[in-house]
């Protein structure tokens, strides 16, 4: 039997979690005060995953770059490779919140998402 | 001249959650000022997630959290004017008046009934830090960086020691590291981080950088550039170790350091302000020291989360409808009020007072504690009885906390001039 402590990085409350696993597998996460701390210590310890923001270059636009997220969360070791696909990609203004700016970042299911709308220079 | 029933200062989450609540609550004829280029304030150059899982249920980023109360605003046609800078308030006979300059309508001098302070909060520069040693180029405030990598796509530097463990530090340590830079290591002069847990957890640890407490930066080198900075231990006192010197080369360094709300109008419109707060002393309905100036969001206090800001706003906005609906009708002015005094422990609270008979049914007060706590009740007592008793497993100044009070136990102890909010033992 092995433990871990965690804080949940969910939400600002940061639950103090301690994770049980037995054979690799997780058998009890105690401290969590929402299902979502459940789910995060039984995920931290086997696959983590992020959700990744970042920026990218927009031409044409009134503001030089426009802020991204990944839709969804992905593998924490897949983030450097994200930040790497993200560095080779430009789009043309007009952007809209929730447009497609990459589809299935590296592999990981994940479409990386425009999270501001940037209009036309004029 | 142009005449207002409200007029809100600054466009951010907590000028446009007042100004959608004042329009939803019937008054129309308001206007947002609003000093940038584009409305949503701070949020638009906080591109991480981790917004609104109060407001929305949900996960947002800033941008994301700011285009929801713009969308919002918009579909309520409240009028704003961008690029306009508030120079002066001032108050004659109840009726307020607004000096703002842009470049279109030149100097604008606008009457209103009613003021919400929504003007946010700014950094701890340098000058206030009395950091040692040269002054080169690539010393920024996290805040600065954060905007020059989000929305002006520059990168401030590659080798980066942070100053400071607040929240846009830790933010910022994790967003110079996925753009490639190298963040060598974070220095705290409190024995704490001022930052929330998770963001210690996602933004440090999840880089291997490393939380220096109990240490600050005791010289800067670098004639013309940042060639590196100098860091020591600190006692109790917060004084430098001697002998526990640390040498960090770097090309730039980000100072985290704390943030002030941005009261100069405030002050000089003769509003009283907290010493702690360095925001105005407000009471139950949000308003100010100056009758129908009411105050929210970073202004008033720095919050750690929008969503209470966004909550905070709203109920200002209400309460200048209010205000604004009984306008000229003789209220009782004198009216029995309060003051929640904190000790042992806490700092302060917001609001510092309350008038029981103005109260809705339940209302909440925020406060902060002055350091780390475990185990302890947070009491509040009115007179002898105790009205209010909640044990905490853990408290720290950087996490926000706060109690709810019920109407009927402050009016069921007519005359008293205070209640007392305190950290008990558990």
């Amino acid at each position: 039997m092995e433990t871990r402590e965690l804080i949940c990085i969910n939400c600002p409350l940061g639950c103090a979690l301690t994770v049980t696993m037995e054979q690799g597998k997780v058998v009890k996460v105690e401290g969590n005060t929402c299902p979502k701390g459940k789910s995060y210590g039984e995920k931290e310890v086997t696959n983590p995953t992020r959700i990744v923001t970042s920026s990218v270059k927009v031409l044409g636009g009134n503001i030089p770059v426009v802020s991204v997220k990944t839709a969804s969360d992905i593998p924490k070791e897949k983030i450097g490779a994200c930040m790497a696909a993200l560095k080779t990609v430009a789009v043309k203004a007009p952007v809209a919140i929730g447009d497609v700016i990459l589809k299935d970042i590296c592999g990981t299911g994940a479409d990386v998402v425009a999270t501001r709308n940037v209009a036309v220079k004029i | 001249m142009d005449r207002y029933d409200l007029i809100i200062i600054g466009g951010g989450p907590a000028g446009l959650a007042a100004a959608i609540s004042a329009k939803e609550q019937g008054v129309t004829n308001l206007l947002i000022l609003e000093r940038d280029q584009e409305l949503g304030g701070i949020l638009n150059q906080c591109i991480h997630n981790g917004f609104g899982l109060h407001t929305f249920k949900e996960e947002l980023t800033g941008p994301e959290y700011a285009q929801r109360f713009i969308d919002r605003a918009a579909e309520l046609e409240v009028p704003y004017k961008l690029q306009t800078m508030v120079l002066d308030i001032s108050e004659d006979g109840g009726e307020k008046t607004v000096t703002a300059m842009n470049r279109k309508d030149g100097l604008l001098v606008l009457k209103t009934k009613a003021v919400i302070l929504a003007m946010g909060c700014r950094e701890r520069p340098r000058g206030a830090l009395n950091i040692p040693g040269y002054r080169p180029a690539g010393i920024y405030t996290a805040g600065t960086a954060q905007r020059l990598v989000n929305m002006e796509g520059y990168m401030p530097g590659r080798e980066v020691v942070i100053l400071g463990s607040g929240d846009i530090g830790l933010i910022m340590a994790r967003r110079m590291t996925l753009e490639g830079a190298k963040v060598k290591v974070v220095a705290e002069l409190m024995p704490y981080s001022g930052g929330l847990q998770r963001n210690i957890v996602q933004c440090l640890e999840d880089f291997h950088i490393p939380l220096k407490l109990s240490h600050t930066v005791v010289d800067i080198q670098g004639k013309e550039r940042v060639t590196g900075v100098t860091l020591a231990e600190v006692d109790e006192n917060r004084k430098p170790i001697p002998g526990t010197e640390e040498f960090y080369s770097c090309d730039t360094l980000l100072l985290s350091c704390g943030l002030i709300p941005e009261n100069e109008l405030s002050a000089k419109m003769g509003i009283k302000l907290s010493r702690v707060t360095s925001g105005a002393v407000v009471n139950e309905s949000l308003e100010t020291s100056v009758e129908g100036v009411f105050a929210c969001g970073n202004v008033l206090h720095v919050h750690d989360l929008v969503d209470y800001v966004s909550e905070e706003a709203k109920r200002a906005g209400s309460h200048a409808a209010e205000y604004i609906h009984n306008w000229k009708e003789e209220a009782i002015k004198e009216t029995w009020e309060l003051e929640v005094e904190p000790q042992n422990g806490i700092r302060y609270t917001v609001p510092q007072t309350i008038r029981p008979e103005h109260m809705e049914e339940k209302l909440t007060l925020r406060f902060r504690v002055g350091a780390v706590y475990k185990d302890r009740y947070i009491s509040v007592y009115c007179g002898s009885k105790r009205i209010f008793h909640k044990k905490k497993k853990k408290m720290a100044p950087g996490e926000m906390e706060q109690v709810t009070l019920q109407k009927s136990d402050l009016t069921a102890a007519p005359g008293l001039d205070k209640i007392i909010m305190k950290l008990e033992e558990a």
